[in-house]
Parts: structure tokens; C-alpha cells; sequence
């Protein structure tokens, strides 16, 4: 089959890779119809997290039909035929953390939990496409895919609902939802989401839809926050205007009471000595992230509010704001989304039509442009905001 | 040398337990073990793999149990690298689940048997024995070894690194992998 690769850092490369087998029991074979590139793939193709090698078939959002079933997979379960989206992280359904329904935490579902484990203390779940440290699984940007314990990760789709309107339950729109539910909204209060990307665009809109009074985008992409800004958000341009300023002014000198990242390790700072001083330190990997988004939202977030963080971090980082977070009895949440604790209940908004996935979409490409496809997302060319791939 | 790991299975004591006292179940998850043949109520054959040295076998029996508690076992006769072992099942404070303590003790001779041993163990050699239980909890708690395409033989997956890529195997590849 053909399969877009990881080729050494900053460079991926659309080969033939042999099919998919069964390996366990309990896996299915999926025929992909759709899959999506995903800001956590570009953390990967420029080598800021480890482990990654030549020839790893990238992607973890994808969806399609199934077309084999291990001998472990019941039948009430999953059958030939059925059409799925498959979440991203692997869970085995079994462990202590999928009966808390910690599913990024799974137990058992990494094979390398040995290599995780000595980077984060404690292991954590498989992720298709996502780096050796999370097990090692070839990912989604392909022809086909395993998907490891089928008989209970896939969600099946029997509406005829278009690829595009269930495809990001994959990953992003879960993770967006579950960036706005760890903030515990209140009707009154005001959200600020730093970065306008795919899954700061969702967690916008679930502010909304829990019932957020106001949402901020903060961003430095005209195009990115014309997006969030004709979806009812309101646009704060980094670049352009002092963001702590900005938001005091938008808050009656509160401050948002509740804060997201959605940015994470690699983001940019209007203020060039600090983005270079951060930049230097993660080039001699003295420190592995550029915190900006993190610092600026724990620093403008107001007193008792809670900052959550969805952006992705690998490693260690510097000049966290320790002071302004005990303080100021701030609570910090995070974690890689627990997305099969959201597939469900965000389909069925998508059906209520409460939630629209679509309005993100920019570019469809054949799986043949993957290539390009990384180049126009990384670099905000083309107005790239999210591209679905199709194999 | 002296080795130490726990792990915690979502299982009652009593299925633990069992899993682990039917021997003949060790070579699922523990890497170095090749066989355990059980020869009696309380006797049995060891046969240790390759990264312990070619042909190291032992009997061992069990010198104190406790059903649904504690297995103890040590080696008879003359082993080459004479070994004791045993595993407390201990209720967790969930209720639901089982903690899993491990300790084993290996003598490790002079020679090429104990180089090769020392070598397998290496500088982390407790490393091994974490890798084991998390085995023995995958297959206790979902049935089977977790396999990847970056990782696909198991136990077998001996060197962590560096590993396939994580791209499907060939045809070639799994035939070749799932010779003993
Ligand atoms: N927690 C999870 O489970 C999970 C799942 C998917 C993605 N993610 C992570 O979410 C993050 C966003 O993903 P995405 O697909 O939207 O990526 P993206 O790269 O398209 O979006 C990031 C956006 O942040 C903006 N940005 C950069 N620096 C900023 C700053 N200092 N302040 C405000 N905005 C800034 C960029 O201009 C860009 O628009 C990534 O870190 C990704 O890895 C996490
Ligand atoms: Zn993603
Ligand atoms: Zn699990």
C-alpha cells in the first residue's frame, strides 16, 4: 500500500509499505477512506519529540470501513463492513486507567511503556503514527491500518453522515471539547484560547456550547482568527496588540476566568529576545519546549481560574510561572485527550447540529500530496487551517 | 544479585494467582525463559533462552505457597546459575485489583554462562523484570502480548532499541519472526 513516512527531520515521503496484517487477537484491518493532518505531526516531522525513525508511517486521525477482524474481535462487537473512526490513543479497555476512563493513559496498550516510562515517569498509551515512545505504531496517513483491541476503540458510524462531518471525532474536535470541559464553564464566564489553529477552533466552539458568556482567539494568523472571528470568537492578534493588555481591557480588568493552550511546545513570541532565548535553549535541547502560549496564559488568567492545556508538550521546560500559579490559586488541567470518552455524546451534537466540524476544513488532498500537505499547514500558506487527506 | 518489581493487575488474588502458579505460564511474558515444564506437584524444568547463554536448564521447586497469596521457588540440583524467586499477591486498596510483588535472587557464576547473564541483564538489570510484569499484567488483563509494528515480537523484543520502523512488517519479515 502507499503510506506517507516520516524521512528524517522536516521531511516526509509518500512510499509503498507493505499491507497491514493482524497481529493480536484482538485487531481489525481498516480500509481508510479519510484522514487528516494534525498540529501533533508537526511536532514530529521537525524531531522535537524523540524516537522517531526513518520509514514510520505518520497519522492518527483516520476513519474508514473495516475489512478484516481478528479471531479475538466478538461479532456483537465489530464486524467486516462497518464503517469507523478510530480514536488515537490505543486502550486496551481492561487496565485501571480505561476503567477510570484515562484512555491516553492506558496500561497495556504500549509496548515500549519501558522508553516512556523513563522520559514521563510513568508510561503512557499507544498512539498510531505518534513517535517509538508511544509503542511504535504505524499511523493513519495510508491505505490501510491495524487498529489494536477493535472490539473496543472503533466508533461505528450508521447514520450516513459525510466522512468529513464524523472524521475529527478522531482526535481534534474530542480534544477541543475536552479543553473547554476541564475548565468547568460557567454561564458567566469569559475564555480565552491561545492559538486559532484546528483544535483551539474547537475548543472555542465547545466553550460555546457549554456555555461560555465570551470567547477569545488569541493568535498571530489574520486568516486564523477571520476564521474563529466568523464563527462568533472574538480575535486578539499577538502581534499586534499587548495581549495581557488586550484581554484586561475585554474583561473589565479580570482577566479571562478560564484559559486554554492550544498551542504547545513550539510556539512563537511577539517579544524576540525571549522567543530567542527559548529558541536557543530548545536547539541545544537544554530545555525541549517554547512555552510562551503556557507563561502568557497563567500570568493573564485571572485569580481561582483554571488554565488548561491541551497543546502538546514533550519534555522539560524553563521560566515556568510557578509564582503566578500558587499565588494566585490557579489550577492547571491537562492531558492527551481521552477521546473515546467523547466520541459518542459529540456525534450525537454533530447530528443535533450543535457542533459543525466542517467549517475548519481548507484543502482536501490526494494521500500522494502529503508532502505538500505538511509543507502549506506548517507554514500557514494557502489560508492552510486543516487538511484531510484522502488515500 | 538481587531483583525487585511490583505491578498491579485488575484481578482478584485468587486468578493471579493461579495464572501464575500454573508455571508452564512464566515463558509467556518472561524473556529469558525459553520453558518451564512442570515435572511434579512441586517440581519443575526450567530452560532459559539465548540471551542467558545457549543451553542453561534447571529444576526448581516450589518451597512455599499459600494458595491465592505466595509462590516461592528455588533451583535444585546443579544449576549453572542457581536462582530463587518469589511473588506475593497482595489485595489492592481499590478492591478490584491485585498487587504483584516480585523478588529474585540469581547467583551469578564465573565463566561464560555468567558473563552472558550479567550481559543480558546489563546496567539496568531490574529493567528486565519490569518489562516482565508488565507483560504478565497485558496478558492477564487483555488476554495477550501487546504487539506493534515497531515492536511486534512480544517478549522477544529484547533490545528496545533500536527497533523496525513502525511501518507493517512484509510477508518475509513475519515468517521470519514467528520462528521460535
Ligand atoms: N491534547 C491532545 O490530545 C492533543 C490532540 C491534538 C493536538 N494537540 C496539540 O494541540 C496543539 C494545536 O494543534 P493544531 O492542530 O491546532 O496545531 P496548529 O499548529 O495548526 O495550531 C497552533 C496555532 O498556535 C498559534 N500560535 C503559535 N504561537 C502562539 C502564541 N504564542 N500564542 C497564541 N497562538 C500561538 C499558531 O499560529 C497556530 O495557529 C498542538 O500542540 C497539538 O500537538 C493536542
Ligand atoms: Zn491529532
Ligand atoms: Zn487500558
Amino acid at each position: 500500500m502507499r503510506a506517507n513516512t516520516w524521512a528524517g527531520r522536516n521531511k516526509v515521503e509518500v512510499r509503498d509499505v507493505p499491507d497491514p496484517k493482524i497481529l493480536n487477537k484482538r485487531d481489525a484491518i481498516v480500509r481508510i477512506t479519510s484522514t487528516a493532518i494534525c498540529g501533533s505531526d508537526l511536532h514530529l516531522l521537525d524531531g522535537y519529540v524523540p524516537t522517531m525513525q526513518d520509514g514510520d508511517v505518520m497519522g492518527h486521525e483516520f476513519m474508514g470501513e473495516v475489512i478484516e477482524v481478528g479471531p479475538g474481535v466478538a461479532a456483537d462487537t465489530l464486524r467486516v463492513g462497518d464503517r469507523v473512526v478510530v480514536p488515537f490513543p490505543i486502550a486496551c479497555g481492561a487496565c485501571a486507567a480505561c476503567a477510570a476512563e484515562l484512555y491516553s493513559c492506558c496500561e497495556n496498550s504500549n509496548p515500549n511503556a519501558g522508553i516512556a516510562e523513563k522520559m514521563f515517569g510513568h508510561p503512557v498509551a499507544g498512539i498510531y503514527g505518534y513517535s517509538h515512545l508511544t509503542g511504535g505504531f504505524a499511523g493513519g496517513q495510508a491505505q490501510y491500518a491495524r487498529v489494536p483491541f477493535a472490539d473496543v476503540n472503533p466508533l461505528k458510524i450508521e447514520s450516513d453522515l459525510a466522512d468529513e462531518q464524523v472524521l475529527f471525532l478522531s482526535d481534534i474536535l474530542p480534544t477541543g471539547y475536552m479543553g473547554a470541559e476541564m475548565c468547568d464553564i460557567q454561564p458567566s464566564d469569559v475564555v480565552a484560547v491561545w492559538g486559532a489553529g484546528p483544535v483551539g477552533q474547537f475548543a472555542m466552539d465547545s466553550a460555546r456550547v457549554l456555555g461560555a458568556a465570551k470567547v477569545i482567539a488569541v493568535d498571530k494568523e489574520p486568516y486564523r482568527l477571520r476564521m474563529a472571528e466568523q464563527a462568533g470568537h472574538i480575535p486578539v492578534n499577538f502581534d499586534e496588540v499587548d495581549v495581557r493588555s488586550r484581554l484586561l481591557e475585554l474583561t473589565g480588568g479580570r482577566g479571562p476566568d478560564k484559559c486554554i493552550d492550544a498551542v504547545g511546545m513550539e510556539a512563537t513570541h511577539g517579544s524576540a529576545h525571549i522567543a530567542a532565548y527559548d529558541r536557543i535553549k530548545q536547539a541545544v535541547r537544554a530545555e525541549t519546549e517554547r512555552p510562551h502560549a503556557l507563561r502568557q496564559a497563567i500570568m493573564s488568567c485571572r485569580s481561582g481560574g483554571v488554565v488548561s492545556v491541551i497543546g502538546v508538550y514533550g519534555g522539560l521546560l524553563d521560566k515556568f510561572p510557578a509564582g503566578a500559579w500558587m499565588n494566585r490559586s490557579l489550577t492547571l488541567r491537562t492531558g492527551q485527550c481521552h477521546v473515546q470518552r467523547y466520541m459518542g455524546p459529540l456525534l450525537q451534537r454533530i447530528e443535533r447540529g450543535e457542533i459543525d466540524p466542517t467549517r475548519i476544513i481548507t484543502h482536501w488532498l490526494p494521500l500522494a500530496a502529503a508532502p505538500h500537505g505538511y509543507d502549506i499547514f506548517k507554514n500557514k500558506e494557502d489560508n492552510c487551517e486543516k487538511i484531510v487527506l484522502k488515500p | 544479585m538481587e531483583l525487585t518489581a511490583a505491578t498491579t493487575v485488575r484481578k482478584p488474588a485468587t486468578e493471579v494467582y493461579a495464572f501464575w502458579r500454573d508455571l508452564e505460564n512464566l515463558a509467556t511474558f518472561m524473556t529469558h525463559l525459553e520453558q518451564v515444564r512442570v515435572t511434579g506437584e512441586r517440581t519443575s524444568h526450567w530452560v532459559a533462552g539465548a540471551p542467558f547463554g545457549e543451553d542453561v536448564e534447571w529444576d526448581a521447586e516450589i518451597v512455599d505457597e499459600v494458595p491465592g497469596g505466595r509462590i516461592a521457588w528455588r533451583s535444585i540440583g546443579n544449576a549453572d546459575v542457581p536462582n530463587a524467586g518469589t511473588v506475593r499477591f497482595v489485595p489492592a486498596p481499590d478492591g478490584v485489583s491485585t498487587e504483584v510483588h516480585v523478588v529474585l535472587v540469581y547467583d551469578i557464576p564465573g565463566g561464560a554462562v555468567g558473563k552472558a547473564v550479567a550481559k543480558y541483564f546489563g546496567e539496568e538489570p531490574h529493567q528486565q523484570l519490569d518489562d516482565d510484569l508488565r507483560r504478565f499484567k497485558q496478558v492477564l488483563e487483555t488476554g495477550e502480548v501487546v504487539r506493534s509494528d515497531g515492536a511486534p515480537w512480544g517478549k522477544r523484543a529484547r533490545k528496545e532499541f533500536p527497533q523496525r520502523p513502525a511501518q507493517p512488517l512484509s510477508d518475509a519479515e513475519l515468517a521470519k519472526g514467528a520462528e521460535p
